[in-house]
């Protein structure tokens, strides 16, 4: 039942109603967002939703909480570019 | 537009314990109610389970299964994934909810708007969170952000944990990751479980509760020791050092004295709970500051709250645990029946209201057991984080208060952002509220102002623009 | 026994330009509100100093005039509150709005404010992001913002050292004749006294007024105000949609609401505006919120997909002619009124505090107050 997603092309394993927070964590990726005043990285903090750390793009979808969205197959994440210049 | 809109006698926000319960005790009234959770699945933070795993709660399973036949039956509708970011109570009467996706269900309901005669906020809480140098590196995070990854997602969320804070939240979590497999280095409890002991004493009338609740405690010890977990009481983690993630932690007195420093790639920390209370702010109910420092609601005997047609139940009235909360949601559940005509069970509703009190008064013993230690400020150096979302430092703060003179929380916020970021003051409020201790001012009323959100969560503008009412 | 020579009543933008510019000249000031510092107005809005949405007139001489100090009296501390001078740009989505624009840009130019003309072609180059449907704007320099809760702090920290006192949560429950020339302000816990009291209470002043015995017609005007999610770069100016000015000058109770889309340096992209009458009623307003996201995606398609992640609302201070009130209380001698500054307080405070120094210290004032005058109103009998 296991299926792959991509974190910036490079496929990772995930579960069924994992989160890709958790997906990423079990890859042992633990950052995959760049802080806009300090440039620190910044993953999983409260793991359910409340404080937003865990932001990145999903599937094109920019500012996605990893602790909340749900593994799919063949699902795309980035490092969130929300932060970035236009 | 209008096909967005539905209508309910009853609105439950929240599937934890609280809402579950309400939802299932109102429904077997005969009570027809609209479900809203942000979760996947039913049970909340407290019984967070993977879908084929039961959690081997039987309480959990029992009410599971009467829910499910309400589901069926069309008395209950359930939305998961979905939060509400706005309550609007018109003058017309009622309540109108706008709902967007939480994103943990692929594809929600499409539902957007729920309009309710009567409303129920099972709300819940989260980890309090007190800063600490090196708390904004990966590797760190909540105790029971590391419990759902356990829990919920079958993932181990690291292999050498220390966890600290206060509270016995700390222990089922050091024991699960060491059941998982993970090396627990160490559980920092700020307090000790002697103060436990002589918190618990004070409630002679939660007898029942009591005999419980030191059978759990011992088999926790019990699990510790077969774990080999280090539990040190009376010690805090003063430091979390690392480059781009946590690699060491030093566990100290709160006096500032070092005991030892470990390697460690994961941190859990949690202070106790902070109930969520924008939404019962939003509807504009009545707060009080609770014996542990948290805003909750006023409710009355029957879980009402101020405002008539709103009910809460769960953390957001007082910090007490699930079983405060089931009691709670039942209760509120059978209230709401009351409200609408129902002959309910008047018995059940006394023992329920018995049950609460016993609750309440183990949960405020709880909390004169383990409070936040008043020196925890000591800990902080004018680089340590205090905001995480805007990267606020504690000298800023610092700066704030002294020369610019904010002398308030809502003031140090106004100047400094700490708050102002994406999770809108919800991990930092307490300690900045904290930070202002010494001050004569802070207050009731400057929490209400740290814990009010008009958006509940975040929305796009598009969602904003599109929405009805 | 007087405890200070001058009284302000109001810890906002208004009472911390006065108490500044009065102590610098060497007037012990006491300040004293009823809140937190910057509690009121001062911290619901978006910090502007504008030209761009005056018509010609007193308000736009004292907005002219206050821009100097801001540029001037006050230039070396603008970095500690963010002085910003990102510029206006206001577009017109149709003909006959960009007809009405241009002149009013020509009007303006006529009493010295800066303007460029910006054709269709020549939109992108300022804002990219900006809606094809706008057929021609004009942009204006010198249209600036400062980070108002910081600009507050700042000029009452700056106060405090030319001997200011600051006193905080003490409401004013009542006025009191006291010796000869001064007048007490009793607060809930306390009592001061000078012979100068200044109320800079903004939507609440007139209750102020009220409890002095005097009189002053300022009432509350909502506004609500939208945060995005932090988004550097999106929005480089302050840009707004040309029917902003039309709304602002109106009296109309109703729901108005008007684009005012600015990005921050901090990054978020702060949304305006809207205007209502209804008291001091702090109910959430989702009519609100809606027309706010509607008007700023019609202004900028791609903010559909940003989310806002904080909202709140302010009360304006206005007048029914809509102009500033600075002047002493004609029934009362001694009580002045500084107040009605409406949605442009925090750019007109600085020109304000500065005048109020000049005539409380006997002086002339840099720019005549006439207009401003608080006998131009009269209690309906």
């Amino acid at each position: 039942m296991n299926f792959q997603i991509y974190f910036d092309s490079v496929p990772i394993p995930a579960e069924p109603g994992q989160s890709v927070g958790a997906a990423l964590t079990a890859a042992g990726i633990t950052a995959w967002r760049t802080t806009r005043r300090e440039g620190r990285p910044r993953g999983l903090f409260c793991g359910i939703g409340i404080c937003f750390d865990c932001l990145l793009t999903v599937d094109s979808l920019p500012g996605q909480r990893a602790c909340l969205v749900r593994a799919a197959p063949g699902m795309k994440l980035q490092t969130d570019g929300g932060d970035d210049e236009l | 537009m209008s096909s967005d809109v539905s209508v309910a006698q009853l609105a439950i926000v929240g599937a934890g314990p609280a809402g579950l319960s309400a939802a299932v005790s109102a429904g077997l009234a005969g009570v027809r109610s609209v479900l809203i959770d942000a979760g996947a699945r039913p049970g909340g933070q407290f019984w967070r389970h993977s879908p084929d795993a039961k959690t081997g709660d039987p309480k959990l399973t029992d009410l599971l299964q009467t829910f499910e036949s309400l589901v069926a039956g069309e008395v209950v509708t359930y939305l998961s994934g979905k939060q509400v970011w706005l309550i609007q109570n018109p003058a017309t009467g009622g309540f109108i909810l706008q709902l967007n996706n939480s994103g943990t269900v692929a594809e929600p309901a499409p539902h957007r708007v729920i309009r309710a005669e009567r409303l129920l906020l099972c709300p819940g809480g989260y980890d309090r969170q007190l800063p600490v140098p090196g708390w904004q590196l990966p590797g760190v995070m909540a105790a029971g952000g590391l419990q759902a990854m356990l829990k919920e997602h079958q993932v181990r969320p690291g292999t050498r944990i220390l966890l600290g804070g206060t509270g016995p939240f700390l222990l089922p979590v050091a024991t699960a990751l060491a059941a998982a497999g993970a090396s627990v280095v160490g559980i920092c409890e700020a307090n000790t479980v002697a103060g436990w002991w002589r918190g618990c004493r004070e409630v002679l009338s939660a007898r029942e509760i009591l005999a419980g609740k030191v059978i759990e405690a011992g088999g926790y010890l019990a699990k510790l020791a077969k774990y080999r977990i280090p539990y040190y009481q009376g010690a805090v983690i003063t430091r979390i050092t690392g480059d781009t993630h946590a690699t060491t932690a030093t566990i100290g007195r709160p006096d500032g004295s070092t005991i030892r420093t470990v390697e460690i790639d994961t941190v859990g920390m949690g202070w106790g709970f902070t109930p969520s209370m924008e939404l019962v702010l939003a509807v504009g109910a009545r707060t009080r500051v609770d014996v542990d420092g948290s805003l909750v609601a006023v409710v009355n005997g029957r879980q009402a709250s101020t405002v008539p047609g709103v009910w809460v139940a769960g953390e957001a009235t007082g910090v007490g645990g699930a079983d405060k909360a089931c009691c709670e949601g039942q209760l509120a559940g059978l209230a709401v029946a009351v409200d609408l005509g129902i002959k309910v069970d008047a018995a059940l509703a006394v023992r329920l209201q018995r049950k609460i009190r016993s609750w309440r008064g183990f949960g405020a013993a709880l909390h004169r057991a383990y409070p936040v230690p008043s020196n925890w400020k000591d800990r902080l150096t004018p680089q340590t984080v205090i905001c995480r979302c805007e990267e606020v430092t504690y000298s800023a703060v610092q700066d704030a208060q002294g020369e610019l003179g904010a002398d308030s929380p809502r003031l140090i916020k106004l100047v400094t952002r700490a708050g102002m970021g994406w999770c809108q003051g919800r991990l930092c409020g307490f300690a900045v509220a904290g930070l202002c201790g010494n001050s004569s001012v802070v207050d009731h009323a400057d929490l209400a102002a740290m814990s009010a959100r008009p958006l509940a969560f975040p929305v796009t503008l598009g969602e904003i623009a599109d929405s009805s009412e | 026994m007087p405890t200070s020579d001058v009284i302000i009543i109001g810890a906002g933008m208004i009472g911390a330009a006065c108490a500044y510019f009065l102590s610098v000249q060497g007037f012990s000031v006491q300040v004293v509100d009823r809140g937190g510092v910057a509690g009121g107005t001062s911290s619901a809005g978006e910090g502007n100093i504008l030209l761009s949405d005056k018509e010609p007139g007193p308000e736009l001489d004292l907005a002219l005039y206050s821009q100097k100090v801001w540029r001037g009296d006050l230039a070396e501390f603008a970095p500690l509150y963010e002085f910003e001078n990102k510029g206006g740009l206001v577009v017109a989505a149709g003909q006959s709005s960009a007809l009405a624009l241009t002149r009013l840009a020509e009007l303006q130019k006529s009493q010295g404010i800066r303007s460029e003309s910006i054709a269709y072609d020549d939109l992108p180059r300022l804002e990219p992001r900006l809606t094809r449907a706008a057929i021609s704007g004009v942009f204006y320099p010198d249209d600036a913002q400062v980070q108002p809760m910081l600009a507050v702090t700042h000029l009452l920290r700056l106060a405090r050292q030319h001997g200011a006192k600051v006193t905080t949560y003490q409401p004013v429950v009542g006025f009191a004749a006291a010796t000869a020339g001064a007048r007490d302000v009793l607060t809930t816990s306390g009592r001061f006294s000078a012979p100068i009291v200044i109320n800079a209470a903004g939507p609440w002043s007139g209750q102020v007024a009220e409890l002095a015995g005097g009189y002053l017609p300022v009432l509350p005007r909502r506004g609500f105000v939208m945060v995005t999610e932090p988004q550097p770069g999106m929005v480089r100016h302050k840009v707004y949609a040309a029917e902003y000015v039309s709304d602002v000058a109106s009296s109309d109770a109703a729901l108005q609401a008007s684009p005012v889309v600015e990005g921050t340096p901090a990054g978020p992209i702060l949304i305006g505006s809207t205007r209502e009458r209804v008291g001091f009623d702090r109910t959430n307003s989702l009519p609100a919120l809606r027309a706010l996201a509607a008007n700023a995606i019609a202004l900028f398609p791609a903010l559909e997909q940003l989310r806002a992640i904080r909202s709140y609302s302010g009360f304006r201070p206005y007048c029914p002619d809509h102009l500033p009130v600075i002047g002493e209380d004609p029934l009362v001698p001694g009580l002045w009124h500084v107040s009605g500054h409406e949605g442009a307080g925090i750019g007109l405070a600085a020109g304000t505090g500065k005048l109020v120094a000049q005539v409380i210290a006997g002086g002339v004032p840099d720019l005549d107050l006439t207009p401003f005058a608080a006998h131009r109103f009269r209690r309906a009998a």
